[in-house]
């Protein structure tokens, strides 16, 4: 599995929903998405790419966009 | 209730956008209001924590208008059916809401927030006691309100300035929702003492409100047990915060661990973590455990706070006098509210509690009188901090699923759900997850050949605890 489709898992698995709603996702577009499920959201990614992120780095992801642009600029996981 | 008008040019209420009201422009805000009214009836405020919001709020109560407070997300469908059991003459709505009450005439706006007028005749009596009513919860659209008085709601306010020694310098920041009984106490104790609410909807989880959080130099906030539990995640113990100067938490006992982690940590760092202890039934607050003990008592949620007294009763109603002997916790105090209102024919009753609450926790004391949480007497959970009662999602599943065999039960912020066909388990958690609004994260379906009863058919809820018990 590509890093980019391990990635879309982490939110489909997560929030229960399908790989196009899950792509143009943002924070509270979804009631799944709210501060519980934002917690759910970090601890999957980080056990998926067995990462730590940073506090800064959590409360940045906001969107599937942001979120791929996090882990590539600051935990070297490609696209 | 307050004496806002007192505090002149204090800043009462500032958001995440900048803007402020002063004490002084709130005082006139809410003659304003009030003058829409124009008299002692009931109003409905769907609440957001922002300016219109709590200036709304505090308008009503201070001209001696009954508040019933509700969450703006409130699913629509309970919301209606609430306006149409309580026949409120007001409602007090968010500005992009306003249209989605054809019926109302929109007799006044500010800050964001519409006053509509609903045309229904109020024929319902208000008890002179009643200053507004909350829900237990905040979830299920229950018609169930807990009623206070202006004498509930002013003595525990007091209670909680006297003992987090408040004064006009504090800020707290928003965390919690303003119709939640504990985020609404930290709005009106704070009003008392002519300190600076900020207000936002945004959440932890948010880069906007630690700026927020940052730039306008926030001194405290509450928690519940799952705040502390996303807080933890987040390292907060690595954060910069140097105006904070205390947290409180309540709505649920948090994990002795994370008690100690936050004490300890707040120790180093010289502010105060508070633990408390409270129940809507209550106002808000019973009990807390003062920070100098947090360390040294942990897991304890303290004692009685300034006015109340608490006792443990067993099952003969005798009360307890040895240590560690656990029983029914029983609060006296001038906040245990009146009792409750199950429909508008309640809102004309007195005080049916008479200052003594059986808050239905089963509790202990150490040998010296603090109290430590053990139990529940009643099959509800807390859930990110909302009491969600079981027989009542048992009742609203048979009532929604017809002949589905079904049983709830859980540990606090993990309900189970047992059905026994599996064709319902999307739908089931759907309905829940809609009808509680929580986050789905909070529920599993677990779908079990046969719900075990005894011969007369009632639920056998302990067998099914082997499902999610930690060993």
């Amino acid at each position: 599995m590509t890093n980019y489709e391990k990635y879309l898992n982490v939110f489909e698995e997560t929030f229960s929903i399908t790989a196009e709603e899950a792509e143009h996702l943002e924070y509270q577009a979804i009631p799944a998405w709210d501060s519980v499920g934002h917690m759910g959201l970090i601890a999957a990614i980080e056990d998926c790419f067995d990462i730590m992120m940073d506090t800064d780095d959590i409360i940045d992801l906001s969107s599937f966009e942001k979120g791929k642009e996090i882990l590539g600029k600051n935990y070297g996981i490609e696209f | 209730m307050w004496d806002i008008s007192s505090f002149g040019s204090n800043t009462a209420l500032l958001d995440e956008f900048g803007r402020s009201v002063t004490y002084a422009q709130l005082a006139s805000e809410e003659e304003r209001i009030a003058g829409h009214i124009g008299k002692r009836c009931l109003v409905f405020v769907l609440c957001q924590n922002t300016i219109g919001a709590v200036a709304g709020y505090a308008s009503l109560i201070d001209n001696g208008i009954v508040p019933l407070l509700l969450n703006a997300h409130l699913e629509r469908g309970s919301l209606d059916s609430l306006i149409e059991q309580y026949h409120p003459s007001f409602l007090w709505v968010p500005e992009e809401m306003a249209g989605t009450f054809p019926a109302a005439e929109s007799v006044y706006g500010s800050y964001g927030y519409k006053l509509l007028k609903t045309g229904y005749s109020d024929r319902y009596e208000l008890n002179p006691q009643l200053c507004l009513l909350l829900t237990t919860s905040g979830s299920t659209g229950s018609p169930k309100f807990v009623r206070q008085s202006y004498k509930n709601v002013e003595s525990n306010a007091r209670s909680i300035v006297e003992y987090l020694r408040l004064d006009e310098t504090e800020r707290p920041i928003t965390t919690l929702p303003m119709n939640y009984t504990y985020g609404l106490s930290i709005i009106n104790s704070h009003l008392f003492v002519g300190a600076t609410l900020l207000l936002t909807e945004k959440g932890l989880m948010q880069k906007e409100f630690w700026s927020f959080f940052r730039e306008q130099k926030a001194t405290s906030f509450g928690g519940v047990p799952y705040t502390y539990e996303m807080l933890d995640r987040l390292r907060f113990y690595r954060m910069d915060l140097p105006s904070l100067r205390y947290m409180t938490q309540a709505g649920g006992k948090l994990t002795p661990e994370l008690h100690k982690k936050f004490a300890e940590d707040a120790r180093k760092k010289g502010r105060d973590f508070v633990v408390m202890y409270g129940q809507c039934e209550a106002t808000a607050r019973m009990g807390y455990l003062p920070a100098e003990r947090s360390v040294e008592k942990c897991g304890s949620m303290g004692i009685a706070i300034p006015g109340g007294k608490f006792r443990l009763i067993d099952d003969e109603g005798q009360e307890i006098s040895e240590p560690y002997t656990p029983g029914e916790l029983v609060y006296e105090g001038p906040n245990v509210t009146l009792g409750y209102a199950e429909n508008v024919d309640d809102l004309q009753k007195g005080d049916e509690r008479k200052g003594v609450l059986q808050t239905g926790d089963i509790a202990q004391f150490d040998e010296s009188g603090y109290y430590y949480i053990v139990g529940r007497k009643k099959r509800f959970l807390k859930i990110y901090g909302n009491r969600v009662n079981l027989d009542e999602i048992d009742r609203l599943l048979k009532g929604k699923f017809g002949q589905i065999d079904c049983a709830s039960s859980g540990i606090d912020d993990h309900m189970y759900i047992f059905i026994t066909d599996p064709s319902l388990a999307s739908g089931v958690k759907d309905y829940v997850v809609g009808k509680t609004g929580l986050n789905p994260a909070a529920f599993e379906i677990v779908v079990i050949d046969e719900i075990p009863k005894n011969d007369a058919g009632k639920t056998l809820y302990k067998e099914l605890a082997r499902y999610f018990q930690r060993s």
